[in-house]
């Protein structure tokens, strides 16, 4: 057997156990020299990204495979016919979510390099991030409840460490207790919810659970605690107050992470809700009065009523907002409500027999998004901090004529500004499509809200691009240059992204996106694959 | 019912817990809550672990009597683990807030302008 061959076989420990060994490792590096130790993470990323890279190649040239790994020595075998270890299974979804989080790990590394600079105690600063970025696949890639927990916690403890990074500011420090409150919170309704289930079932097995489960009104209550918690940690709208500080005031290079760490804990949601009790959905009726009702509507009506909720009020705070980057975090707030919008309107149609295509059209738009979504948000957090490292300004108020001094930057805004808000060449524009066309099938309202909101958030954004890039030249902003090369290079990675989705996007919805919509419906093949396989 | 008020328990600690986090002011109050809900899910993972008369899952020889759960007390300890980090990082936060705003009031907090 080849090396290839063995490293792809490992891939799924290898892919989390990399990057937290080099994240010990880097204060020892760091001893040596400061960029020996930048180039060493920056490697670790590399490296990691590589393995993700071999792992998607092998997982998309065979349709719908289930890559699983089990850990520890030759797997002791129950009745069942299943393996109690610990489980990591990939699927379509899976590494789906690994290769978002590739791309901002990558822009990530690579923008802290010239941003974070100035700053002292980079080593723990980058012990933390790539602690971060391991947890962040950890999250991913995970088949055991318990596990899942495990790296949630991980990832909000060093998401929390690196939120209040700057810790001379008195918000940034709030900001990271906002984080950990509600994060910390988040997790533990995860971790109860995982009791109740381990109590009926006697497993932690993703798999296992979701062949055993009987949907009783215990289940019921661990899955309304699962949505809840997950959608704190998500930031969907009653638990969105933490979002807009945390992700306004840490450093721009950690945002971006952050917004990955959001995607996953919605990656979560979506793997509880379809993977975890999809197969009972729909056969359990919910008895109001002589009306009987499908789960799967109420809970696709409720969050599709969140939904809404999450962009009408990310817009809205949006507009009203003179911080930058508090201002891209609440269009991120609206960004958020579009993918549960899609979700929520799968919900409702996925299960039923003559109304199935435009669920899956629904959720092929909603997992779409969510990749769309992490680099267009992603770039404008990186433009702000780029702005913020020239200038050393956040208010809109102060800004003003950017355009003449900082040329690469504008450009790398202006596509960042036409993607968040769906405009034709980019790449959000050929989720949103998605999204109004499935959801105009659901109820048109959805569809006509979603566009109205659309178009409020290209609003936000040209006010916001007039008021720091365009008008006369201000006197301070004299000696404002552009910004390091490093911080370009990562910029321009997520714009090459961005603009390559936006003019393929058949192309990454046929090989990347279908796999992930197939591997959510199709959770039976999810179940074989670990209670028959090994 | 005597076998129940273990669960009654642990709906008290979470409830008082999610009680502090929400309504009090004060940041160690509020930490304080966490680790109330903290408890009452690990007090959970324990109880679902006991079986009536068992003792604890250490094999010895000619001993037939029936043992709890071990898997429950392993991520009992995991998740003890975990909320010590988590309380460390809170405090360690608190501390450095005082030291900013010279009050632990959550509605004094942050709240200065730029």
């Amino acid at each position: 057997m080849n090396i290839i061959d063995d490293i792809i076989l490992h891939s799924p420990a290898l892919i989390v156990a990399i990057p937290l060994l080099g994240a010990f490792l880097t204060p020892l590096v760091s001893k040596i020299n400061d960029k020996l130790r930048n180039i060493f993470v920056i490697f670790i990323v590399l490296f990691t990204s590589a393995i993700v890279l071999l792992l998607a190649n092998d997982i998309y040239l065979v349709c719908g495979k289930i890559h699983t790994y089990v850990f520890g020595g030759n797997a002791p075998i129950t009745e069942g016919g299943f393996a109690i270890r610990i489980l990591f299974e990939v699927d379509g979804l899976n590494i789906f979510m690994a290769l978002i989080a590739t791309i901002l790990a990558i822009a990530g590394v690579i923008y802290s390099w010239a941003f974070m600079k100035e700053n002292t105690g980079l080593d723990k600063y980058y012990t933390l991030y790539l602690l971060m970025i391991a947890g962040m696949y950890g999250m991913i890639l995970t088949g055991d409840m318990f596990n899942f927990f495990v790296f949630l916690e991980i990832t909000s403890i060093a998401s929390c460490a690196l939120i209040a990074f700057w810790t001379n500011k008195g918000k940034a420090i709030d900001a990271g207790f906002k984080y950990i409150v509600v994060s910390a919170t988040g997790a533990l309704f995860v971790l109860f919810a995982i009791a109740i289930l381990y109590g009926q079932y006697n497993a932690l097995n993703m798999a296992v659970l979701a062949s055993k489960i009987q949907f009783s009104f215990l289940d019921k209550i661990a899955l309304v605690i699962l949505i809840s918690g997950l959608a704190m940690k998500a930031g969907i709208v009653p638990m969105h107050m933490w979002l807009p500080d945390a992700y306004g005031r840490a450093p721009a290079s950690v945002t971006l992470i952050l917004v990955g760490v959001t995607q996953a804990s919605l990656y979560g949601a979506l793997r509880m809700i379809f993977t975890l009790y999809g197969g009972k959905l729909t056969t359990t009726m919910n008895q109001i009065g002589d009306v009987s009702i499908d789960l799967n509507l109420v809970l696709g009506i409720f969050i599709v009523g969140l939904a809404l909720l999450t962009i009408f009020i990310g817009v809205l705070m949006a507009l009203k907002e003179n911080n930058f980057k508090r201002m891209i975090a609440f269009a991120a707030v609206a960004e958020i409500g579009y993918m549960i919008l899609a979700i929520g309107a799968a919900l409702t149609t996925v299960f039923s027999t003559n109304d199935a295509g435009t669920g899956m059209m629904a959720l092929k738009g909603g997992v779409f998004h969510i990749l769309n979504d992490a680099l267009d948000v992603g770039l404008l957090f990186l433009v702000a901090g780029a702005i913020y490292y020239a200038t050393k300004e956040t208010s809109l108020n102060q800004l003003g004529g950017l355009a003449r001094n900082m040329k690469y930057t504008t450009i790398f805004f202006l596509i960042g500004l036409l993607a968040v808000s769906g405009m034709p060449p980019m790449n959000g524009f050929a989720s949103k499509l998605i999204i109004y066309e499935s959801t105009y099938q659901v109820n048109p309202i959805l569809s006509i809200i979603a566009i109205l909101c659309s178009i409020l958030l290209l609003a936000v954004f040209v006010k916001v691009f007039h008021s720091a890039f365009l008008g006369p030249k201000l006197p301070k902003f004299d000696n404002v240059k552009e910004v390091p090369k490093s911080m370009l290079l990562a910029m321009g990675i997520i714009a090459t992204i961005i603009i390559f989705i936006g003019l393929f996007p058949d192309m990454v919805v046929n090989y990347i996106v279908q796999p992930a919509v197939n591997a959510l419906t199709n959770n039976s093949n999810y179940i074989s694959n670990v209670i028959g396989g090994i | 019912m005597i076998y129940n008020i273990p669960y009654i328990a642990v709906a008290a600690l979470i409830l008082i817990g999610l009680y502090a986090v929400i309504f009090k002011r004060n940041l160690i109050k509020i930490v304080i809550g966490i680790t109330l809900i903290e408890n009452g899910v690990n007090l959970f993972l324990i109880t679902l672990a006991f079986r009536e008369g068992s003792i604890a899952p250490i094999y010895r020889e000619g001993q037939n009597q029936i043992m709890s759960l071990p898997v429950p007390h392993a991520l009992t300890l995991t998740s003890i683990v975990i909320g010590v980090a988590v309380l460390a990082l809170m405090l360690s936060l608190i501390i450095h807030l005082y030291r900013h705003y010279n009050t632990l009031d959550a509605h004094k907090i942050g709240r200065e302008q730029e």
